[in-house]
């Protein structure tokens, strides 16, 4: 079996890896509905967005690894647990069983590309050139995301009794994980100093005044503020993360280097 | 529209521009609730290769087209009216591209 890469798990590759790893596990998660979509349009919509999200991470982590001299392949495969630092949010489950919960899934996808749009469009002056062109593109599929994911957490929040309740479940289930979004530490402040991507943190207020109203228009009611923070972004994760990670590493690690 | 059987999302055409200046092409049909739903489904399912740079959506329902049953009727006299076509006329060789 191949075995796990170590990080030199400095500021920049933690800043970096925290974008790449939440467009990685997102696409992940979004790559479990390919064939169970309730219709085969949106199998395609969910399946696009995976992929979008996917060569997304692919950049971002080729420029995470480039230093330490790891291509993207090892850096998304050949890392421990503790070593990703995506947000817990994009790890949770899509819902009970598979492929889960529609509802969740679509306000999840609102939550993260609201977040990363906002994000991509402040990388686009970042003090890494590399990145600032990736944002460029990134950008772009982050709004439409965005306004797909949106439409669809309008239309069953303010839709039928049922669509409401099960938007409602998912909104309260997922509301907790949004504090650790805008969580505040040492990587995002040595981001913001260098120049290299803006505090998550500074996106918080713009992020609610976009969530706020769509919640709002959609019938929901934003559940109150707890103070439960979840840590992926520290790299302490669910228990949900492990099983992911098995799913994606088995053939890098049963085939080391295997390509098609 | 209370005919519509229930759970049942009504059928669109899809139309794509694949270039500016180009015509619109019919590329094939979707389900969807709405309008917008329908040019954001199309979106997603016609333009996912780079074909498109433009989209339409017409409701299926709202397209009146000629009955196959008429086609002997329509279509066929049309059959031996060659002299429609403009090809027993010679043209100067100043006139370009006609």
């Amino acid at each position: 079996m191949q075995a796990s890469i170590s990080l030199q798990r400095d500021a920049r590759q933690q800043y970096l890896l925290r974008i790449g790893d939440t467009c990685l596990i997102l696409a992940q998660r979004l790559g479990e509905w390919t064939g169970h979509a309730p219709v085969l349009e949106e199998d395609i919509a969910l399946a696009n967005m995976a992929l979008d999200l996917l060569g997304q991470a692919r950049a971002v982590l080729t420029l995470a690894g480039a230093p330490q001299g790891l291509d993207e392949d090892q850096i998304a495969f050949l890392r421990e647990e503790r070593d990703y630092f995506n947000p817990t949010l994009v790890e949770l489950p899509n819902g009970e069983g598979r492929p889960g919960d529609f509802a969740l899934t679509v306000l999840r996808n609102a939550f993260v590309s609201t977040q990363l749009k906002l994000l991509w469009q402040r990388l686009l002056d970042s003090s890494d050139e590399e990145l600032a062109a990736i944002a460029a593109k990134a950008v772009k599929e982050a709004r439409y995301h965005q306004q797909h994911a949106a439409d669809w957490v309008l239309r069953l929040g303010d839709g039928t009794q049922e669509s409401n309740r099960r938007m409602q479940a998912a909104l309260d289930k997922l509301w907790p994980y949004v504090a650790e979004l805008f969580a505040q530490d040492e990587v995002d402040e040595a981001a913001a100093e260098s120049g290299l991507g803006p505090r998550w943190a500074e996106l918080r207020q713009e992020w609610l005044s976009e969530i706020g109203p769509l919640l709002q228009a959609a019938t929901l009611a934003q559940p109150a503020d707890r103070p439960f923070l979840s840590t992926g972004r520290r790299g302490v994760h669910s228990e949900h993360m492990g099983y992911i990670l098995a799913e994606m590493q088995h053939l890098q690690r049963a085939f080391p280097g295997g390509a098609w | 529209m209370s005919t519509e059987a229930k759970n049942e999302w009504p059928l669109w055409e899809v139309f794509v521009r694949s270039r500016a200046g180009l015509d619109h092409k019919h590329c094939g049909s979707l389900h969807a609730a709405d309008a917008q739903m329908a040019i954001q489904m199309a979106r997603d399912v016609y333009t996912r290769r780079q074909e498109g740079s433009s989209v339409w959506v017409v409701r299926s329902d709202h397209i009146t087209a000629s009955d196959p049953g008429d086609k002997g009727m329509f279509f066929d006299p049309m059959e031996d009216k060659v002299y429609r076509h403009p090809t027993f006329y010679k043209l100067p060789d100043s006139v370009d591209h006609m």
